[in-house]
């Protein structure tokens, strides 16, 4: 993991997908229209895991529904660039979308019961991937559908392939679910929340799959999260997201050694900790994601910040608050950082120090 | 599933005692009784204590009741009054007729109305989906009874392009085997006794099949709308699938699953009788005899085929849940 990451951080390896100002904007007929995601730009190299972090409502998943191409055409504007493998995505027909996606780029989604067919065998919607986009016959489809849910550690894959999605536990579903994903080998896999719907011990085991997958295989990963652990166990690099803007990108390990913004310093602080004695009351962020304001007004976190003064309204600065470099390999969208260099109260419970943390 | 199948088999016991200890007691409270109906206004008290007596209506209602009892469960339900021949014959001279018509009207309430439904749902918030939307709220809205006279005046009087009454021309001297005319045509060979018997048919048939249609078209297109917006038809497109795999399997097959109950229940209601289309047709199905047979108090009638039409839709009701079983395997019976 330290390897691939700090390779894909010196940007040794090509990456596999390169996203740069994206933007979606929703137009509804007679309403406003919302930027959901506005400038996101990061990139992934070839087994490098990234993480887009932040509450509901910042703009990850609408991120991922874009890179695959699976907003709804009508009401939704989608700019920038997003690039795999060199190919450009956006404005791409759909013909071509259909033909990368499932086939060169997969995702993982958040609910494992509502996100697979009922009616369906699981093994058909296994192997329908196989017919799509590999040129096999139905009993070879069958036979590498049955050898996929074994390799994501289903057991008796044979007799689950003939199953519908209600006779499997929700670990199942959603070990399903990845074999669907990773069934022709993707450079490219989006996890939307694949822990989120499952039993702690349940979304350990998948979480373990997926890097040992990603590892195998070279195959990039974005990991989309709210939890800060999931982000502890996998990710190299992080995005964190607010109002539909990235406003902190860095390592892993400087995210939860120096948390720079003051918003992924309180998403730390609100994460409970084991060594902390009984009764020490968490501390949450003030108020919640609804209360950002228009990034055109200013830092749409300050309603909610601690460190916010004056000037991080555009009307006082004149100008909105900008992306820049924060030393080496970090950026960040802040006038006031957080300076003291020694992590908040968060940070320990997740190992600063590498090997042993990356669990 | 045998054991569920005979469950609800045993579950018609119940109902059908109630049903006709029911039956029974509002038939008799009628006013005017069959002598009164069968012997006229003026007949003499005499005359209708013969009546009474020759066909044992004079006895108590509690004898009456476990005597029809006794021979219901032989399938025998007596003599009608109005037609002097036993009630099951003249049920399956009739029903056959009713099949015959809920058969092709349900063919044309799927067949229009499930691609409607469709393509409403397809091209959501277009001018086909406001009209198909107006259009079956037209169809549920329009009296049965209006819309035959329409269709039988039209197509029948105005224009002559179809019969407009009866099942069969009575010019065509047709071989009767199953009382199905339709089918007795085509098993015979009598091409034209077939061909005009389904003449016949049709504009019954449409009339019948519009509040099907227009309920099929509803849920079919709230349905397509519903299930497009499924997180399984996003990973089906995840995957990269063909946009045709993708509606058929991941968007029709779960979208029609509300839409066989539907079809299946309309079914069951079209089978029990269709009272108001068969009579401006005067197409004889068990709709119109059971109107004659209200008409003229033949009791022996209206227990019999009402007894026999519950069987009928309980019977069809466990198909339709049969088949749901089928179709959606969350709900399979184990």
């Amino acid at each position: 993991m330290v390897q691939t990451g700090s390779a894909a951080a010196g940007g040794l390896a090509t990456p596999v997908l390169e996203v740069e100002d994206l933007a979606v904007t929703f137009a509804r007929r007679g309403e406003q229209p919302t930027r959901a995601v506005d400038g996101v730009s990061f990139s992934v190299a070839p087994g490098e895991t990234i993480g887009l972090v932040g509450e509901s409502g910042c703009g990850k998943s609408v991120t991922s529904l874009a890179v695959m191409g699976l907003l709804p055409r009508r009401g939704v504007q989608v700019t920038g660039s997003v690039r795999l493998d060199g190919q450009e995505l956006i404005g791409a027909p759909d013909r071509v979308l259909r033909s990368l996606r499932g086939a060169d780029m997969g995702m993982v989604f958040q609910d494992p019961l509502s996100s697979l067919n009922p009616t369906v065998p699981i093994g058909t919607q296994v192997a329908e991937v196989l017919l799509e986009h590999r040129e096999m016959t139905k009993a070879e489809a069958r036979d590498e559908a049955t050898r996929l849910l074994d390799r994501v550690g289903i057991p008796d894959p044979a007799r689950r392939l003939k199953e519908y999605p209600h006779q499997l536990s929700g670990g199942m579903r959603q070990r399903a679910l990845i074999a669907m994903s990773l069934a022709c080998s993707p450079r490219l896999l989006i996890a939307d929340e694949p822990t989120t719907a499952l039993d702690v011990t349940i979304q350990a085991q998948i979480l373990e799959l997926l890097r040992e997958l990603v590892v195998d295989s070279g195959t990039a990963l974005v990991m989309i999260t709210h939890d800060l652990g999931v982000v502890a166990g996998l990710c190299d690099r992080v995005h964190v997201m607010y109002a539909g803007k990235v406003i902190e990108t860095a390592d892993r390990h400087d995210l939860f050694a120096r948390p720079r913004q003051p918003y992924t310093g309180g998403l730390l602080a609100s994460v409970p900790r084991l060594d902390s004695g009984r009764g020490t009351p968490l501390t949450p962020i003030r108020g919640s994601a609804a209360d950002a304001i228009p990034w055109a007004e200013g830092c749409a976190f300050a309603p909610r910040c601690d460190n916010a003064q004056d000037d991080c309204l555009t009307e006082v600065s004149g100008s909105t608050v900008p992306l820049e470099p924060d030393g080496p390999g970090r950026e960040l969208r802040c006038r006031h950082p957080l300076e003291h260099p020694s992590a908040p109260a968060g940070a320990s419970a997740f190992g600063t120090d590498a090997p042993g943390a990356a669990r | 599933m045998l054991r569920f199948i005979v469950r609800r088999l045993f579950q018609l016991i119940p109902i059908l005692l109630g049903l006709s200890v029911l039956l029974f007691a509002w038939l008799r409270a009628l006013p005017g009784g069959p002598a009164q109906a069968a012997l006229g206004e003026r007949a003499t008290p005499e005359a209708i204590a013969q009546y009474n007596e020759l066909f044992g209506l004079d006895e108590p209602l509690y004898v009456q009741y476990f005597r029809f009892l006794g021979r219901a469960v032989t399938l025998d339900f007596g003599n009608s009054t109005q037609y002097g021949r036993p009630v099951t014959e003249v049920f399956l001279e009739r029903f056959p007729g009713t099949i015959e018509l809920t058969v092709l009207a349900m063919i044309f309430a799927i067949g229009v109305g499930i691609p409607l439904g469709y393509l409403a749902a397809r091209r959501h918030g277009s001018f086909l989906d406001s009209a198909s939307v107006v259009g079956s709220l037209l169809g549920v809205a329009i009296p049965v009874f209006f819309l035959a006279y329409l269709l039988r005046l039209l197509f029948a009087v105005e224009l002559g392009w179809l019969p407009g009454s009866g099942r069969q021309d009575v010019r065509i001297d047709a071989t009767r085997i199953t009382n199905f005319y339709v089918l007795d045509g085509l098993m015979t060979r009598e091409w034209d006794a077939a061909w005009d018997a389904f003449l016949h048919l049709i504009l019954p048939a449409i009339a019948l099949g519009t509040i099907p249609l227009a309920i099929i078209v509803r849920i079919t297109r709230a349905s397509v709308l519903d299930v497009v917006n499924e997180d399984y038809v996003r990973t089906a497109n995840a995957k990269g699938l063909a946009t045709a795999t993708v509606r058929r399997r991941h968007v029709v097959r779960n979208a029609l699953l509300p839409v066989s109950t539907t079809i299946g229940l309309q079914t069951g209601l079209l089978l029990s009788g269709a009272v108001l289309t068969e009579t401006v047709f005067a197409f004889g199905g068990v709709g119109l005899t059971l109107r004659d047979a209200i008409t003229y108090r033949d009791f022996a009638v209206l227990q019999g085929f009402i007894l026999m039409l519950a069987v009928v839709y309980v019977l069809v009701n466990l198909l339709v849940d049969i088949s749901y079983g089928l179709l959606d395997p969350r709900v399979r019976v184990r």
